[in-house]
Order: structure tokens, then sequence, then C-alpha cells
């Protein structure tokens, strides 16, 4: 059922770097409770399109509006506190900490501040403590990770250093995940249970908008999908109709219509 | 480490004056725990946060500063009027130290973390060298390098005893003993705690951290008020100690040995400062002994360059992965969950 | 007027000085991405070879200039093949650690070596100033700022006009491609390395007549050669120079209208300033991206 007003609308986004044009006007809306994919061939600008979003990059021009607010000039950290988390392309987790630790860094927000409290350990403080320990317990075997986490993070293998990204982003309670290419180096079983695990976080009251290259997981896994190439969205729409599209099918040649 | 050994070790600190009777080694110790309270204030800003803050001694000075001119009273010309202060009872000069330690702290820290990497390694040199020539120039208020003297000693209201003041070694000993162990309490609780976290998780990855909604600059302020605090209530007891406080106090190279403290003792570790300032405090007693002071300096600098060359995380986590592996050696079939030691 | 006008050849004659400093760093800090804590010691390195040289060995005094800058080079070139090449890759604060004890182990070798007392090189150069109208200045500060200007023009031309400048420039713009087309990175290092400390020892030798040589005279030209790198931007050639000679201008007016204590001070204060408003420099050229 989608709402009206768009959970996240990207309205003219231009990102420049020097003189090389990375985005233009680039527009597209996510409705709560979809899944999105922004696709298109690399250098496409999709992650660029997620710096910007997320503010790790200010736009030459346009913006992007979250419930109605414009995310412009705001710093990462308070876009996440407005419950727009996002993961990153390269693998990128906490990796001197343990898996647990990962995930109860990752619920941050979920506490609250205070320097007095911590230094006088006061009860309230250790409540706080014990529920986040267990909201990282609970998180963990939500994402299936429960039985590695006093590894180290950087110990694990791959598959599961990007599960364990996912699920960090999942701590800080989103209201909209953006993954940046989260099935990238899986084989085709992690993909599916991965495919799997989208549709778990969708039910759990999560939009997402993702960045992907494997086809397979595009197709399977969203409402929408969004092609970008060379900076500028060239198609918009349900995945069957996407696949056929002579636009994207052009934009592809070379790479192939259904990625590797 | 297990729960137990800050108890254990606190205990036998408490027990060395009873069996280590020379005074002098008694005054080694003092300063050399002076200097463990500053490392364990500079690790939480350069082992937890990562950040590379080489004007520390800064918040030093400005603690012993604060503490000697609020205990000894003065006056000063400020932009047309004379301000005097009289004398203030030694505690509240104390306090008034820290906390004017802990304001520098969010200055310095607010303009620092502009910028990262080198380049705030710099400022934060600047910052330093512009304190010690303030405190060199400005006669009017610190006497320069005429030195502020005769610090009254700190007066410590004890349950039995009434108002003592400080004055021999053995209380001044305990003394320090006891606000080091305060401060090893106080930054094991942020160590450990969610604030803790959000420093190690910027010191990890800290595109990571803001992603998930952890406000970067806010914690480095944070984590160098607290660390600018502690090292002003170090330089408080050194103050009040040696009872004599001049420019010198803010030379570089004092920076430089709490930094080689804290990194060759282990930074990042809660124990790490406290066995580089031993080492480093206790070290040249020895070598005292058998060198010339130029002598001693070179074998400090190529120590240093050992040390760093074969255990570049530092002591303490080296130690810890030799008693892991003895205990894995031990009993194979244990199962070695480790604290959280961020 | 005359007194303003004598600050500026003064400052002129100081930021000489100051530019090899910063240049030297610069250079270092740029294409290695090293805090190079001994720059302060090559250039106290410098002034104690030329000592050596003339007052112990009897060299010519110009012959001992050369041999000191050449000393310099070569401590240089030792020091990273020794101390920075083992751990290249470590994280800065290993490298910062090593510089560091490089940095108390080559003060007390000094003054284990000269003793703690100053001492003096004596300067072939008339005692009497040359007079140019309304200002003055010693024969010896002439030598000094024009061997100074000598060297920053022969470093320019070395770094944009040799094969290992090129090299060089490439290592500074992106190592890893550099590497791939085949630039010995480690030869680069350490030439680097060299070259930066021979323009601080060059500044020590020059020095050391004008002055008197002392163990820690190379702190305080540390800590500025690090507030002229800020100034100029790291990496930046024209920027340390003439971030050199602005700190040389603000220190003499400050010194001469404001105020003498503060002098050293005041190199700081800017240094503080820039960074809160203009972080990459005063003359930065590319705007960070991202």
């Amino acid at each position: 059922m989608s709402d009206p007003t768009p959970l996240l609308r990207i309205d003219g986004i231009s990102v420049h770097f020097g003189g090389l044009v990375a985005i233009s006007d680039m527009t597209f809306d996510v409705h709560e409770g979809e899944i999105v994919s922004l696709i298109g061939p690399n250098g496409a600008g999709k992650t660029t399109a997620f710096n910007s979003i997320t503010g790790y990059l200010q736009p030459a021009s346009g913006q992007s509006l979250y419930r109605g607010r414009n995310l412009n000039g705001l710093k990462p950290n308070q876009i996440a506190d407005l419950g727009v988390v996002r993961t990153f392309q390269k693998t990128s987790v906490f990796a001197g900490n343990t898996v647990f630790e990962n995930i109860l860094i990752g619920l941050h927000r979920r506490g609250t501040q205070s320097l007095v409290g911590t230094l006088l350990r006061l009860p309230q403080m250790r409540m706080e403590e014990r529920r986040l320990r267990e909201a990282a317990s609970e998180l963990l075997t939500f994402i299936g990770l429960d039985k590695r986490q006093d590894e180290l993070a950087s110990a694990l293998p791959y598959g599961e250093q990007r599960l364990l990204e996912v699920a960090v982003g999942m701590a800080a309670q989103p209201k909209l995940l953006l993954l940046d290419e989260p099935a990238s180096g899986m084989n085709p079983s992690e993909t599916l249970d991965f495919v799997n695990m989208v549709d778990r976080i969708r039910a759990r009251g999560v939009t997402i908008l993702l960045v992907e290259h494997d086809m397979r997981m595009v197709m399977g896994v969203s409402d929408r999908v969004v092609v970008l190439n060379q900076g500028e969205i060239i198609a918009e729409g349900p995945p069957a109709a996407i696949q056929r599209h002579p636009e994207v099918i052009r934009a592809y040649l070379g790479t192939g219509a259904s990625h590797a | 480490m297990s729960r137990y050994t800050p108890w254990l070790v606190l205990l036998f600190f408490v027990t060395v004056p009873l069996w280590m009777r020379d005074q002098y080694y008694l005054h080694i110790l003092i300063t050399s725990g002076i200097f463990i309270v500053a490392a364990i204030s500079l690790n939480l800003l350069l082992g937890y946060t990562g950040q590379l803050s080489l004007g520390h001694v800064a918040f030093f000075g400005i603690g012993a500063y604060t503490s000697a001119l609020g205990s000894i009273g003065f006056d000063v010309e400020l932009f047309g009027y004379i301000l005097v202060v009289e004398p203030k009872p030694v505690w509240l000069a104390f306090i008034t130290g820290i906390f004017v330690a802990g304001l520098a702290g969010w200055l310095i820290g607010k303009i620092s973390f502009k910028v990262r990497g080198a380049y705030f390694v710099i400022v934060t040199i600047s910052f330093a060298e512009v304190v010690r020539l303030v405190a060199l120039n400005w006669i009017d208020l610190t006497e320069g390098p005429m030195a502020l003297n005769n610090i009254p000693p700190i007066t410590l209201w004890l349950p039995g005893q009434g108002e003592t003041t400080v004055w021999r070694k053995l209380p001044n000993y305990y003394l320090v003993l006891a606000v080091a162990a305060i401060a090893f309490e106080l930054v094991r609780r942020i160590v450990q705690s969610r604030i803790g976290r959000a420093f190690v998780a910027l010191r990890g990855n800290e595109p990571l951290a803001m992603s998930v909604g952890i406000d970067v600059t806010r914690y480095l302020v944070i984590a160098t008020v607290v660390s600018a605090a502690i090292a002003g209530a170090a330089g408080g007891l050194y103050a009040h100690y040696v009872r004599i406080v001049d420019p010198d106090i803010f030379l570089f190279i004092y920076t430089v040995t709490m930094v080689i403290m804290v990194i060759v003792g282990g930074k990042g570790t809660l124990w790490g400062p406290v066995v580089g300032g031993v080492l480093f405090g206790i070290l040249p007693e020895f070598l005292r002994e058998v060198a010339a002071p130029e002598v001693q300096w070179i074998i400090y600098g190529v120590s240093m360059i050992v040390i760093v060359f074969f255990l570049p995380q530092g002591i303490v986590p080296a130690l810890s992965r030799v008693t892991h592996e003895l205990r894995v050696a031990a009993s194979p079939i244990a199962q070695d969950t480790k604290e959280g030691e961020g | 007027m005359e007194q303003f006008l004598q600050h500026v050849l003064n400052a002129l004659i100081l930021g000489g000085t100051y530019a090899l400093l910063g240049i030297g760093l610069t250079l270092i800090f740029g294409i290695m991405r090293v805090v190079n804590f001994t720059h302060g010691e090559l250039y106290t390195f410098g002034a104690y070879m030329l000592f050596m040289f003339v007052m112990s060995l009897g060299t010519n005094f110009f012959l001992g200039i050369v041999l000191a800058i050449a000393m310099g080079v070569l401590l240089g070139a030792l020091t990273e093949v020794v101390l920075l090449r083992p751990i290249r890759g470590a994280d800065i604060d290993t490298t910062m650690l090593v510089m560091i004890g490089a940095w108390i182990a080559m003060q007390s070798l000094e003054q284990l070596t000269w003793s703690g007392i100053a001492k003096s090189v004596n300067s072939p150069f008339p005692v009497e100033p040359l007079v140019m109208g309304p200002v003055s200045v010693s024969w010896a500060r002439v030598f000094v700022f024009a061997v100074a200007i000598l060297l920053i023009i022969g470093s320019h031309a070395l770094i944009h006009r040799t094969r290992l400048g090129k090299a060089m420039r490439a290592t500074f713009q992106d190592r890893e491609t550099a590497a791939l087309m085949g630039v010995k990175i480690n030869q680069i290092y350490t030439a680097t390395f060299a070259l930066g400390s021979g323009l601080a020892a060059a500044a020590g030798a020059l020095l050391a007549p004008v002055f008197v040589v002392y163990p820690t005279m190379g702190d305080m030209a540390a800590l500025k050669s690090f507030a002229i790198v800020i100034l100029g931007g790291l990496g930046n050639f024209w920027g340390a120079a003439l971030g050199g000679f602005i700190l040389a201008i603000v220190e003499e007016f400050g010194a001469g209208y404001i105020s003498s204590g503060y002098r050293d001070a005041m190199g700081f204060v800017l240094i503080i300033l820039v960074l809160i408003f203009k972080p990459t420099g005063l003359f930065a050229q590319k705007e960070r991206v991202g």
C-alpha cells in the first residue's frame, strides 16, 4: 500500500567532481514499504548517489527529501538519526572488534548519552547496557551470526562479513535502509539466502533502497527498479518491464543484460 | 585480565611503603605516579579514539598553573582593571585546575578537530607551544621563568585526623595513588560503556561510525575534555608536590615522555599507560647509576625504536598474547572468552 | 619608515632559511606522509657539521658549507633506509614513534659529542655591515640569503626538470600508479628524505655563523617547519617557500611592533588561525573531493 508522500524523494540531484559530472538531474521516489533497486553499469554513479543522499557528499544542486525533510547539509550521523542508514560497497565492519561488539556499536542510537551517568555507573546506565546486549543477541540471531558472536569481524569469511554489515546497519534502527551492493562477491546460494533476508527485513517495517549488480537478486527482490547510466536515469519501473527496456539493454551492451 | 587484577595491583602499591623505606625511591614512585595519571589521560585520546594529540602537556601544565595560582593567590592587570584573587584552600584550587584544564580541552578540541591526520598533529603541537610561550611571557600572571614558588601542599580533611597538610612523602604517595586509582577507574567505566564503544568505532572506521548515528566530532571533544581534566589533575598533583612550577613544564619533551609511556605500554589498553609509566618513570633511575644523562636519552631513543620494531602494539597486548598462548597450551579444552577491552 | 624597511629586510633574510626548512619538510610530508620529527635535528646537524669542518678541522668556510649540506643529505638517506624503510606501511603511530626515538637519540648524541655549551662558527665576512641607504645588513646575512635563494631555485629545478623530480611528483600525486609505471618507490623515498634533510641541514649550516650552535636549537626550527608546512599546504613547494617568508614577516613585524617576547608564538597563532578558517592551507589548489 503506497503512501502518497514518498518516504524518500530524490529531486534533481547533480554531483560534480571538478569538471566531471558524476550525476546529472537524478529524480526518483521511494515509497514506504517498498524495495527499490538502483542499477546501472559500473561507473554509472550509484555509490555517488548514496553518498550524496546520506551526507558523505554535497550535491551541486537538487535535494534529497526524507519524509518531506531536506537532507542536504546534514552530516551522516544526523541523517542516521532521522532513520536513514546506509551500508558501504567495500566491506566495512569494525575490523578490530568481535561480531557482538560490532552490533553493540551499531546499537548506538538506542542508547542515551550522559557522560556523568557513565562515570557514576548509575543504575539506568547498567540497565541500558543489559537492554542493548539483549537487543544485540536478538539481532545476531535474526541475521544468523549468533554462533560467530565472539569472533573478530576481520576473521569472518567474506559472505558473513557482508551479513554483519547489514546487521550493523539494522542495529541503528533504520526506517530506510540503503544497501550498497550487499550481495557482491556472494555465491548463488548465499545470494538466495540474502534475498530471503531482505524480505525479512522488509517484514520488520524497513523500506529498502538497494544498489546491485546481481540481476538475479534485483529481479527476485525488487518492487521497482531504477536504472542509472552515466549519471542519468534512463528507465524506471517494475523488474519485468526493465528487463525488456531497450535503453537498459543498450546501456548494458558489452556487460550482458544479466550479470554473470 | 581478571576482575580482581585492578584490586591486586592496588593492594600491591598500597603496601609498597611498608617494605620500601627509602625516601628517594618513594619520591621516584610519586613522580612516576603523577606521570601515570597523565599517561592514563593521554591514552583515552591517543589510544581509544586514535587521535595523535601531541599537545597533551598543555593540559597538564594548565592544571598545574591554575592550581598553583589559586592556592597562592595572584593579581593581574586585565583590560585596564586589576584582578586580585586571594589564596584559596588548596583542594579548591586543585579542583579549579581540573575544571580549567577540562575547559581548555573543550576549546582546543573544538578547534583542532576541524582537521585530521598530520594537520591535527601539528595543530595540537602548536597549541601547546602557544600555551608555553604565554606562560613564559605573561610574567604579570605567571612570573614567567622566575617560576611560581612556595606552592602550598594539599590540605585534606581525613577521618580521624581532621585537617592534615600533606608535607611528607608518605601521605603524598597515597594521595597520588588514590588519584591514579580514581583516574584508572573513571577511564575504565568510560571505555567499557557506550561512550567507549563510540570512541573505538570512530577510531576503527569513521565513515561506518557516522552511518550508524555516531557524532564523531562530539565524541572526540568528549574524549578531549575528560582527557584534559585528568591531565589537569596530574598537573595539580605535580604543583603541590614539587611546589615549584615554571614554563618548562610545557616543554614538548614531556608530551613525548607521556606518548612513549602510552605507546610502549600499549595504547588502547587499560593497563598500558600504567606499565609504560612504571617503566619510563623508574627506568631513568636505574640508568642514572650507570650512564651519563645524554647516554640515558640515547638509550631511550634506541629502546623506543627497538620496541616499536618488535612490539608495535606495546607491552601489554604482547603480554596478554603470551598469557593467552600459555593458557591455551596448559589446557587445550579451555574456552577463552575475552572481556571486551575495546 | 627606516624601521619598516629594516624589518622587511630582516624578514626577507630570515624567510629564506625558513623557506628552506619548510620546503624540505613539505616534500617529506607530502610525498612520504611521514611526520618527520627529525627535521629539526638535521638543522642542528648541519650547524654542527659546519662547526666541525670549519672550527675543528680548519676547512675553508665555503667548502665547509657544501660539506655540511652533503652530510645532511647522507644522514637523511641513512635515516630513511635504516629506520623508515623497514616499517613502510605501518600505521602512523609507529612511524611517529620511530621518528621521535631517532630525534631523541640524535639530539643526545650531539649533546654527548659537543656538550651543551654553545659553539660559535667564524665566518670570513667583514664585520661592518653593508649599508644601503636607510637600512643595513651584515654581509654574513646577505650570504645566507643568497645561498638560500640558490638552493630554493636549485631544488625547484631538481623537482621540475629532472627525471628524479618527475618521479617524485608522480609519487606525490598517486603512489600506486607511479609504482605501476616503473617508479622505484624505495629510491624516491630515500631521495626525498635525503633532499628534505639536506635542505634542513643547509638552513642550519647557513645560520650557524649568524647565531650560536647548541644541541636544542633544532626544536624551535622543527616546530616552525611544521607551521610553514601548514601555511603552504602539504606537499606544496611554492606554498612552503612563501609560507616561510610569510612566517618570517609575521614574526619580524609582530616582534617589532607588538611584542618581542611572543615572537615565536606568532607563527603558531597564525597556523591555528589558518587551520580554523582554511584547513587546506593558504594556497590550496584543488578542492577536496568528498
